[in-house]
């Protein structure tokens, strides 16, 4: 130790130094965080004469067309809250208390992100835009897993997180928070919809195989439709889980050939299901005559964007989707006409609840007349309107899911355009969806955090 | 004795590190960096390239697959929290623990071969892992989704001191919780002392030993020298400090998933050691943090902004540079990302550092030139 001294720096001058930099390093947080204290509720607005959104969503990666549109109906829907477009939904939506002049009299300003379909990525993006751009509320979507870790943040950070495009059970199941609200439907709902349509074109004598992508959305989907394909006395022949993103399906459907199965289920979205699809119906399945029955394939989540990857094969193909653009009430109608005057073509289910759910929240704000997360959210939860493309919808409060009509539909067999693509088989009412919030457990966390 | 046979030189370098990195936040304000997050990930991947670069920068092998370790570290904290307690340094020095252990294990196999193909058994090992933790090894990481808290976990010794919450609980240390700058500082004095024992490998015999290996290990071999313990060493080092940014990764936020274990996670580490310059101290850490800034800032750019920020120009000027600007932030920041990558690789071979080095002499050189001319001109008079 005292032979250390040769350099010229002695023991005492790095004591010296090493106090002060302790020091300073005990004041700069405390310097840095005082402001938290000093405001009632995180990235309060105050007197500022506006107020951001943030948008996170894919930009790059598989759900990159998806995360595209939903940009672009949050885009649209920050004009319509600012009074500037034609309006769209803000003039079909019942009750409503925005006026076209921004939110509570502040302009909407918004902040973009990319989750990358990832964890890790949505949550540093979302940190992002609440340290640095604090914004008072953000939204995204496309894949439930990253959409359950962003809501969790939400709760964390006490900032209110509207999904997006997610559709496991457990973003308001087991994972449901405070702090997060979901506008589209869910696994048990496409299953509560898909069940009598089933049994009208396939009878109750079937037995169904499973492909399910391996994760939450895919685990609650294949469950739920299992409840309900077995409560129509269909037997599960097998359930198989597939690796996210695997590309090349052939070894998971060559068993199903010689399973003994009359009907394949397959729980994949985008990418995955195109792929799925593409080979079930390469490898001859449909032109099968199995226990002396058609061979069929039910993919219970539809998307437009899906449909136009797999192109001739989804023809006749039955499945579920939160909204379609041909629908003909007045809000659908006047979303997409102010989405095709803006864009140029009509806007997917990803762009319509995205669209929804931001003016949701503008429109909540509005009515509790306060930018406070746990007014606002009070006035979210339980709230009921209408006009909005699904009739009748109620926001429940116990798990903060809205309830309202399903689309069953069908691979459109004559097209009339590249977009026409699904054809409504049934408009299921939201009564025969609706399920007891308990089923699924999990808790929804404090007001105030 | 802490700092004994380091050289002034040393000192001072370290002294300004600590100075540098407590200071960061005010460093990244004018460029608009200074938000807990990313000062959080400057900090993390710091620790991870300092890492990376005593395997690599010293050794010379190239490792694919660091982040493996990365994400056995993340998962090993998480499960700490999940399972014993809330505060962060059980959870630290258990995801240091493991992650060293797997690393004594992979670097057991891979070091068996050099070159390019310990880089591919490397990669081949992360790859098999994120896999593995994405599908097969769902119960322990959750697949997709991700490991996360929730409200049912064990948390043995929290359970005996404290009743539970209605809300999920953050992570602490002994009561200060790891979220924003606190959170921050945290990091930042593991950083600190990060820097400081890479320093001293670096100035000691065994980090000879590890340059001479890089230089040739033929030759060595040929001396008498059994390298191989020495590598393991440094890939067991290397993998640990993996581990160290890993769990810090889950203190700051308490959530793994299997995509820190993908190969692009791999890729970016080894471009952050590249772009500040392989085999420095600093560089890796600058490399880093120019990575993440660009991710993360650069990211978040759209037409909007950037026509606000040029709105001082003509409209058709502010029209044309949003036009040819515009595509590569936003979506397209790893296009930018790449155009940097290039354009050092190419002009600057030893990174950022060699570009510092290169201003320094070039001052110095100026410096000097101008001393000689007033001589020349005195004794001119």
């Amino acid at each position: 130790m005292t032979k250390s001294n040769d350099s010229g720096v002695s023991r005492r001058s790095i004591l010296k130094a090493g106090t002060a930099l302790g020091a300073g390093a005990v004041i700069a947080p405390t310097f840095f965080v005082r402001n938290a204290w000093a405001e009632e509720f995180r990235n309060n607005p105050g007197n500022a004469s506006s107020v951001k959104f943030g948008f996170n969503v894919p930009q790059t990666g598989a759900y990159a067309d998806e995360g595209a549109d939903e940009l672009r109906a949050y885009e649209l829907a920050v004009k319509h809250i600012n009074g500037e477009g034609d309006g769209g939904m803000l003039n079909t939506m019942q009750p409503l208390m925005l006026k076209g002049d921004g939110v509570l009299g502040k302009k909407v300003e918004y902040v973009t992100g990319d989750t990358q379909t990832k964890s890790d990525a949505a949550r540093a993006s979302a940190k992002r835009m609440i340290e640095k751009d604090g914004v008072i509320m953000y939204s995204g979507g496309s894949s439930s897993g990253v959409a359950i870790a962003q809501q969790s943040l939400a709760q964390e950070m006490g900032v209110v997180f509207m999904n997006g495009l997610t559709h496991s059970n457990d973003t308001t199941g087991k994972d449901k928070r405070r702090y997060g609200f979901r506008h589209f439907f869910n696994a048990y709902m496409s299953g509560a919809a898909l069940g009598p349509v089933l049994k009208e074109t396939m009878g109750t004598d079937r037995r169904a195989y499973h492909l399910t992508a391996d994760y939450t959305w895919g685990w609650t989907q294949e469950e739920s439709i299992k409840n309900t394909t077995e409560g129509l006395g269909w037997e599960t022949v097998n359930a198989v889980r597939t690796p996210l993103g695997a590309g090349d399906f052939s070894q998971y459907i060559t068993p199903v050939l010689n399973s003994g199965a009359d009907v394949l289920i397959l729980n994949h979205y985008g990418k995955d299901m195109i792929n799925s699809l593409t080979q079930a119906v390469q490898f001859g399945l449909r032109d099968k005559q199995v226990n002396g029955k058609d061979f069929q394939i039910v993919v219970p989540l539809y998307s437009r964007l899906m449909a136009q990857g797999a192109g001739a094969n989804i023809k006749g193909i039955y499945g579920t989707t939160n909204w379609n653009w041909s629908l003909q009430d007045a809000g659908s109608q006047a979303f997409v006409k102010s989405f095709g005057q803006e864009y140029g073509f009509p806007p997917s289910q990803a762009a319509h609840t995205c669209y929804v759910q931001t003016i949701l929240y503008a429109d909540a704000c509005a009515r509790a007349g306060t930018f406070y997360p746990p007014e606002v959210i009070k006035a979210l939860e339980g709230f009921e309107f209408d006009g909005m493309g699904n009739g009748k919808t109620l926001y429940r409060a116990e798990d903060h899911q809205c309830f309202k009509d399903v689309l069953v539909v069908r691979g459109n067999e004559n097209a009339t355009s590249q977009f026409d693509l699904l054809e409504v088989v049934q408009e299921v009412p939201a009564s025969q969806v609706t399920y007891d919030p308990s089923i699924f457990g999990g808790e929804l966390g404090p007001y105030k955090v | 004795m802490m700092f004994a046979g380091l050289s002034r030189n040393d000192k001072l370098l370290f002294a300004g590190f600590t100075i540098a990195a407590l200071a960061m936040p005010l460093l990244a304000w004018p460029v608009g960096a200074n938000y807990p997050d990313l000062l959080q990930k400057f900090a993390i991947y710091g620790i991870f390239a300092i890492g990376f670069n005593i395997l690599f920068g010293l050794t010379g092998y190239l490792s694919f697959g660091h982040a493996a370790f990365l994400g056995v570290g993340s998962y090993a904290a998480v499960w700490m929290f999940k399972g014993v307690t809330m505060n962060v340094i059980p959870a630290v020095i258990f995801g240091v623990l493991v992650s060293g252990m797997f690393a004594a294990l992979i670097g057991f196999i891979s070091l068996r071969r050099s070159g390019i193909y310990f880089s591919i058994l490397t990669l081949a090992f992360a790859q098999m892992s994120y896999n593995l933790a994405y599908s097969v090894l769902t119960p322990i990481t959750n697949g997709e989704t991700g490991l996360q808290l929730s409200q049912d976990d064990a948390r043995v010794i929290d359970r005996m001191f404290t009743e539970q919450t209605a809300g999920l609980p953050s992570t602490n240390l002994f009561g200060l919780e790891m979220s924003g700058y606190p959170g921050f500082y945290f990091c930042c004095v593991l950083l600190i002392i990060a820097f400081f024992i890479a320093l001293r490998i670096q100035r000691s015999p065994f980090g000879m030993m590890l340059r001479a290996i890089k230089t040739n290990q033929v030759r060595m071999n040929y001396t008498g020298f059994n390298t191989r313990p020495y590598a393991l060493t440094a890939f067991i080092i290397s993998g640990m400090y993996a581990g160290l940014a890993g769990s810090l990764l889950a203190v700051t936020d308490p959530l793994a998933g299997a995509e820190r274990m993908q190969w692009t996670a791999s890729g970016e580490v080894v471009l952050m050691t590249i772009l500040g310059g392989a085999g420095t101290l600093i560089g890796p850490i600058l490399g880093a943090g120019l990575i993440k800034y660009f991710e993360n800032i650069f990211s978040s750019y759209n037409d909007g902004l950037l026509a606000e920020s040029f709105s001082f120009l003509p409209d058709f000027l502010n029209d044309a540079l949003v036009f040819v600007i515009g595509p590569f932030v936003g979506e397209g920041w790893s296009l930018l990302l790449g155009i940097v990558f290039m354009a050092i690789v190419i002009f600057l071979p030893g990174g950022l550092m060699e570009g510092l080095a290169r201003i320094h002499g070039w001052y110095r050189r100026r410096g000097q030139g101008d001393a000689g001319r007033k001589v020349a001109k005195q004794a001119a008079e």
